[in-house]
């Protein structure tokens, strides 16, 4: 499909959301605007993916839009078309599954108009060829998902949520703008080839980093600009949480990727370094605070913010690898960061389809109040299984091949020259490691409160199976996460060509390994082979269950008189989400969030309950955020005194100014 | 051009500002109106003197509007609407007309080190031209700012519309469509200034501003 295709693509998304102002009948309406959307991206994915996988040449296209001496340019290369590829499969799934979890949404007015425009902008992000075009569509994308946010604005917490989206996706933006500033330099031209062709001249490389840095990472999530995702993504519909979480942060890391790797020309030896911090405490920081969060979406998101520490720490490492010369080891490094960017999109897109699902059934998103349900979901509950073990990066599924791939190439870190480096990857290596443990035990706990036991409320107990699109849905993408870990040499090689665009060099063709094994460095020092994992994995499985059918379930039991095995029938007495946590908790306590626990004896005699109360707190607001508040406002009180003045003081200011200015010229010329 | 030409130039452009300096020691309010026609009445005869050197006659058309509005409608205009609201006749200032004085001659110091400066390679005429625009502007704001009664501040910035007058024609070339359309914006100024001046007076009994900050509840 030509350049021009995906515009008109983009173009009929936009018609969509034009046509979902119009009044008409709410059912038909969510029918239109979400199988529309799901023509379109899927077309769009197509496309893509053929493009990618095809090898086609890099298509360029310039329309005679917006600033009048740059106009509009789009561009389609390698990593546009896997990124579009990823973030079309996102929309694809993300409106199948509407089809049947949009049905119940009260307002879906407030739904419908920005979901085609938020899948539209993130489209013409990625297209973006000039640094106008980019911010635009950026803009518009962090517009169209914050209205989003807001479309269940009565629901307590969520106002605030959007306010903190907003403020942060501003600051972002600008951050960009800046660089983008910054990088057109003397030039002046805002295309992306110019300012590619003028790589070598540029002399703020670090000012840039930092910016992408911040204005790509803000909107990733990544530490301490974190705040605002574990906030905004939950209060979205589940939908658009899960597009939100799993291809819209994908998209800044494409923003990051565009800048750092490709526009910004050869790093410097320590461009990796602030990439390795900010990706580890990162990926630590998103799994500390998901273990403790009871709401399903929110242990989800923080979830998201941990993966994306995972994908930057794969960044960095590939930074730090091509700026010391190994251009092998940094194809390595970014071959897993991209796989992970695939991974990420797909298991998390299935775990907030799961969490929609459950909140459809049951009305509730708090851990503490579900339970017991795969009983009665067995289908959300197998598809959510697979979810939370892809993601907790458990062989045979597709999260343990991009992590253990992004472990390869930690472990090659001793041939970099600089001791900085040298140093740091062990202890990233040890945090990544931390990471993975501690998310891996967050997706025990979500799986096993919510699924297993009792239930811990009447929806729970009364909780049946959702539609057919959500299921449907969901197990594609269940499918798709189990075929991407068994077959992971197929996925390196379609990311190939993207990784020698960004590179210079890609990862040897790994089809040639017998098995449909992988071998990130050489044969004989590491391979994978999915394949072989899974059948051991399944046929062990099965062979164990068979064993202990055969000779456990057959033995005949004696029942204790006393029910001890299964001693109170009030579903208060399992775990509960805080209970599980709490190991984890006390040992970070201090380091992580500002854990206080309180408890509340009442003395002998005394009637009333003991209490025990919890309180945690994500450290970055009282350090990071409250003294830059207090700041600001104090500042604004100061200017605010500005607005009471009187009209010859406001006289005497314009003329102060203009003596001040005419005494400066006059001194300094 | 001739030393005579440059000398005859100067000596307006001076006048008007030492003119400035004048209207800034006025204590009352109707010969601060006779001292702004005064100053107008010059800034005639400069830009007619300007329309000869440069032989350029559009500028007499632009002298013949400052006669006609700035030196004879708008002092007339202002002095009826003194009389009619019969407010008393000093000016009331902020600052007291000493540092007032010291504070104008530190700003033509000033207009004069940055203009001689800044534009060293220009003809020397423009270059006189727009340090004594320059003066005559800034005095005008000091007018302005150190003034309390309304009056006097639209004296104020209508001198200090004289000094830009000054300063367009001295740089050659200003088309005549903008001077007319200056002129006739500062005199739609006058009449919203003035229709305000009666609201004021008919509210507060003063054109004093001070009692406009007394009334929002202001302390200074």
């Amino acid at each position: 499909m030509p350049l021009s295709g995906y515009l008109i693509g983009v173009a009929a998304l936009l018609l969509l959301t034009l046509a979902a102002l119009l009044p008409r009948p709410i059912r038909a309406g969510t029918v239109v605007i979400y199988g529309g959307s799901l023509g379109v991206t899927a077309v769009l994915f197509a496309s893509a993916l053929w493009q990618l996988l095809s090898g086609a040449d890099w298509m360029a296209l310039s329309l005679p839009l917006g600033i009048p001496w740059l106009g509009a340019n789009f561009r389609l290369d390698a990593l546009s078309a896997f990124i579009l590829a990823v973030v079309d499969f996102g929309a694809v799934a993300a409106s199948f599954y509407a089809l049947g979890y949009g049905r119940h949404e009260h307002e879906p007015e407030r739904v419908l108009p920005f979901y085609p425009a938020f899948l539209a902008a993130m489209n013409l992000v990625v297209l973006a060829d000039d640094a106008f075009v980019f911010l635009l569509s950026w803009e518009m994308m962090s517009l169209s998902s914050w209205a989003l946010v807001m479309s269940h604005h009565q629901v307590p917490g969520n106002a605030r949520a959007g306010f903190v989206y907003i403020v942060m996706a501003s600051i972002g933006t600008f951050a960009l703008l800046l660089a983008f500033g910054l990088m057109a330099g003397d030039v002046g031209d805002y295309a992306f080839s110019t300012m590619r062709a003028h790589a070598s001249e540029r002399t703020v490389t670090g000012v840039v980093l930092a910016l992408a840095l911040f204005g790509a990472g803000s909107k990733a999530g990544l530490a301490p600009f974190h705040v605002w995702l574990p906030l905004a993504h939950p209060a979205a519909p589940s939908h658009v949480s899960a597009l939100m979480s799993g291809v819209m942060t994908k998209v800044a890391v494409y923003g990051f990727l565009r800048i750092v790797f490709d526009i910004l020309g050869a790093p410097a030896w320590w461009w990796g370094l602030p990439v390795l911090a900010v990706g580890a405490i990162t990926a630590v920081i998103g799994a500390l605070l998901g273990l403790t969060q009871n709401d399903l979406k929110r242990v989800l998101a923080y979830s998201t913010i941990e993966n994306i520490g995972v994908i930057f720490i794969a960044l960095g490492l590939s930074l730090a690898f091509r700026a010391h010369g190994y251009g092998a080891a940094a194809a390595l490094a970014l071959t897993a960061a991209l796989f992970h960017v695939l991974n990420h999109s797909l298991f998390k897109s299935l775990l907030f389809f799961g969490s929609g699902a459950l909140l459809t059934a049951t009305g509730e998103r708090s851990l503490a109040r579900l339970g017991g349900l795969l009983n009665r979901m067995p289908m959300t509950g197998l598809f959510m299984l697979v979810g939370c073990v892809a993601i907790s990066a458990l062989p045979p599924f597709n999260g343990f091949v991009s992590e253990w791939l992004a472990f390869q190439a930690i472990l090659l870190s001793p041939v970099l020259s600089s001791w900085a480096l040298k140093l740091m990857i062990p202890a990233v290596g040890a945090m990544l490691a931390l990471a993975a443990a501690l998310a891996a035990a967050a997706y025990v706990r979500v799986f096993g409160i919510a699924f297993l036991g009792r239930p811990r409320s009447d929806a729970a107990r009364n909780a049946v199976e959702v539609d057919r699109f959500s299921l449907i849905a969901m197990g594609t993408l269940g499918v798709l996460c189990l075929l991407t870990g068994v077959l992971p040499g197929l996925v390196i090689d379609a990311l190939g060509p993207l990784v020698s665009q960004l590179i210079g060099t890609a990862m040897a063709n790994q089809s040639q390994l017998g098995w449909l094994a992988i071998a990130p460095i050489a044969e004989s020092r590491s391979s994978y082979d999915g394949l072989l994992v899974f059948l051991f994995i399944t046929t062990s499985a099965l062979m164990a269950a068979a064993i202990i059918h055969r000779f456990a379930s057959d033995v005949s039991r004696i029942a204790p008189p006393w029910d001890c095995g299964f001693p109170d029938p009030d579903s208060a007495t399992q775990y509960t989400p805080e209970s599980f946590a709490q190991p984890v908790r006390r040992v970070f306590s201090g380091l992580g969030f500002a854990a206080s626990e309180t408890v509340d004896m009442p003395r002998p005699g005394d009637q009333r309950p003991a209490r025990f109360e919890l309180r945690l707190k994500d450290l970055v607001w009282d350090y990071g955020y409250q003294p830059v508040v207090s700041t600001v406002f104090t500042i604004a009180d100061i200017l605010n005194r500005l607005q009471f003045l009187t009209i010859r003081q406001y006289l005497s200011l314009v003329f102060a100014a203009l003596v001040f200015l005419l005494l400066a010229l006059a001194i300094w010329t | 051009m001739g030393g005579l030409y440059f000398d005859i130039a100067h000596l307006f452009a001076g006048g008007l500002v030492l003119i400035s300096f004048i209207l800034l020691y006025q204590d009352r309010l109707y010969a601060l109106l006779n001292v702004f026609a005064l100053q107008a009445f010059v800034l005639a005869l400069s830009v007619a003197w300007q329309a000869y050197v440069q032989d350029a006659p559009h500028l007499y058309i632009t002298a013949g509007i400052t006669i006609a509005f700035k030196a004879i409608a708008i002092p007339v205009a202002l002095h009826r609407m003194v009389s009619r609201l019969g407010v008393h006749r000093e000016v009331e200032t902020v600052v007291r007309l000493v540092p007032t004085m010291l504070a104008g001659i530190a700003l033509v110091a000033l207009s004069m080190v940055v203009m001689l400066r800044v534009t060293g390679s220009a003809d020397p005429l423009a270059r006189e031209d727009l340090a004594f625009a320059l003066s005559v502007v800034l005095l005008g704001m000091l007018m302005m700012v150190t003034r309390s009664n309304a009056v006097s501040q639209v004296v104020g910035f209508m001198s200090l519309e004289n000094g830009l007058i000054l300063a367009a024609t001295g740089a050659k070339g200003m088309p005549l469509v903008v001077e007319i359309s200056v002129a006739f914006s500062i005199l739609i100024a006058l009449i919203v200034i003035g229709i305000f001046l009666f609201r004021i007076r008919e509210r507060f009994d003063s054109v004093d501003l001070q009692v406009l900050d007394d009334y929002r509840g202001e302390s200074r």
